[in-house]
């Protein structure tokens, strides 16, 4: 294995993220801790419990999750579409580095950034609200497998992109309004029970209930329904990846 | 001699469904700097992508440094710098980090007096704490070098290097390529220059429409297809060559003040002589004669024309 290449990739890219720090870390830690300001702080207190959690408690693991995603598929998506666009791309593809190693050292990068990325806003929310995580162990696996398969999400829609719009596209028309209608604002039990069963061909509802369970022992599906819908949305994804980039699609003609 | 690579019935046809390469077979002997040249559109790219893994075969093998570019890309690969056309440089990056990433890349620890030693032979040392998109076009160039130099290829790939590049650039170049092949590296350059293939090249290779047409040691082919003109100006217009001179295949000038005396370099030399004979016994007197020789240039498009 080209350990020295993956190595290369990954500074390559986290380098990108410190020389970027206002767009990569503030700018989704402000705009998230924003919302704890006012769904927490304000409005929150206003409202009452949801599943015996304070309000702005409850919307932390959601909103995290929010930005998890958003960012994971960013990152990703970002670090391998640049080098295609400016053309640098050619040193990647003539390196002796497999499939697999580009993989590792691109969604390596925008995973670490997305867990660097999750973990800064959860300690900023405490600046906000108080909360407690039950199952911290859980809680880490969520955000680590979360952040690797959005990224995985996000390096499909790179190679896919042929402009800087459909970059966007994804994260802003699909992922976003499916976080919202997620459950990250609410529990899908508030639903009306139609509702409720419509929701659950949401995917991110699994990884927001898993993710909520590991923080308040309280979910809307069973934890293990939500890790294994994060691992098949892992599998599919990678299987995906695999066969994109084995096949070079959109790297090499 | 040993071939560095060894490309075997190897063709490219694109989605598209044009063919780049039509059954390329080509050996590029160790340690030589060979030229490859072609008007645009040839396939000089495409080959040169090939075989570096940036594109795919459609059929045919390559050996590079003895290993097979698919099923052992990596040692392939290993061996090979590729400094591209286009300038692609991640342009926020500073010289050191995109060469340092380089090294990195073709599987190389970290070694920072190699590359500050690439960067002081390509004169960019002073410079290699500036973000590339603070430098010139020809600066970029030499990163791209620096970049195929840092891990230490035995083969190195210069696709049109000094295209858009100054007069002065241009001559550092081919120093610093004559000296590279002194260490014992391998040059395949394509170029537009025939100037440069002339000056540098051990070989020349011509490909036109996906196919070598051609494959020569560069001295053999300027004497084998290099043709001479001797000029002769005369003191008084003549409405006509001499009957006596047709033999030569003189060209009369439109003034009729020049016969152009055109002769292969190699086989005809003998001819000057008895034309010069049978100039004076037929009374033509001549003020002037000059003597030219045919570039590569001449050579190139001789050839690409006759096969179009």
């Amino acid at each position: 294995m080209n350990t020295h290449a993956i190595r290369a990739i990954y500074l390559f890219e986290m380098a990108r993220t410190f020389r970027t720090l206002m767009q990569s870390i503030l700018s989704p830690v402000i705009s998230t801790s924003l919302y704890f300001v006012v769904f927490g702080s304000a409005i929150g207190s206003r409202m009452t419990e949801v599943e015996g959690i304070r309000y702005g408690a409850f919307i932390i693991p959601g909103l995290t999750m929010l930005s998890l995603l958003n960012e994971s598929i960013s990152n990703a998506s970002f670090g391998i579409y640049m080098p295609r666009f400016s053309g640098t791309i050619y040193e990647v593809l003539s390196a002796p580095i497999s499939y697999v190693e580009i993989v590792c050292g691109y969604v390596g990068a925008a995973a670490t950034k997305s867990i660097l990325l999750g973990t800064i806003i959860l300690l900023t929310a405490r600046l906000f609200v108080p909360y407690h995580i039950a199952h911290p162990l859980w809680m880490a696996a969520f955000l680590v497998l979360t952040s690797v398969t959005f990224s995985l999400f996000g390096f499909m829609i790179g190679l896919w992109a042929d402009g800087f719009e459909k970059l966007q596209i994804v994260p802003m028309l699909i992922v976003t309004p499916l976080t919202f209608l997620g459950g990250s604002f609410y529990s899908i039990n508030m639903l009306p029970p139609f509702w409720q069963r419509i929701t659950l061909v949401n995917p991110v509802v699994y990884l927001v209930s898993g993710f909520r369970w590991s923080f308040y022992d309280v979910s809307d599906v069973s934890v293990e329904i939500s890790m294994g819908m994060t691992l098949v949305f892992l599998v599919l994804c990678l299987l995906t990846v695999r066969w994109l980039v084995k096949s070079g699609y959109r790297l090499k003609t | 001699m040993q071939s560095v690579i060894s490309v075997k019935n190897l063709t490219k046809t694109y989605a598209s469904g044009l063919k780049a390469l039509d059954n390329v077979n080509l050996e590029i002997r160790r340690g030589e700097i060979f030229a490859l040249l072609g008007p645009n559109g040839a396939g000089k790219t495409t080959l040169i992508s090939v075989i570096c893994g940036i594109a795919n075969p459609t059929s045919g093998t390559v050996l590079a440094d003895g290993h097979d570019i698919v099923k052992d890309f990596r040692a392939a690969r290993s061996a090979i710098g590729l400094v591209p056309q286009e300038l692609s440089t991640d342009m926020f990056e500073t010289v050191w980090a995109t060469v340092t990433f380089s090294r990195g890349l073709f599987g190389k620890g970290k070694d920072p007096a190699h590359i500050e030693k690439v960067l002081r032979e390509l004169s960019l040392w002073d410079k290699r704490d500036n973000k590339i998109m603070t430098l010139s076009g020809g600066m970029k160039r030499r990163v791209l070098i620096a970049k195929a130099l840092s891990h230490e290829p035995r083969i190195l790939f210069l696709d049109e290097p000094t295209a858009g590049v100054d007069v002065e650039l241009r001559r550092d170049m081919w120093k610093m390529v004559r000296s590279l092949r002194d260490t014992g590296v391998t040059i395949i350059l394509t170029t537009h220059y025939i100037e440069e293939a002339e000056q540098m090249a051990d070989r020349i290779g011509v490909i036109s429409k996906g196919k070598i047409i051609l494959v020569e040691e560069k001295t053999a082919l300027m004497e084998k297809l290099g043709k001479k003109q001797l000029i002769l100006d005369v003191q008084h217009p003549l409405e006509r060559v001499p009957e006596a001179l047709a033999p030569y295949g003189l060209e009369r000038s439109d003034d009729g003040l020049q016969l152009i005396f055109t002769f292969h370099a190699a086989h005809d030399r003998s001819k000057i002589a008895a034309l010069l004979r049978e100039l004076a016994e037929l009374g033509i007197d001549f003020t002037d004669l000059q003597t030219r020789e045919s570039s590569l240039e001449d050579i190139f498009v001789s050839l690409v024309s006759e096969r179009s």
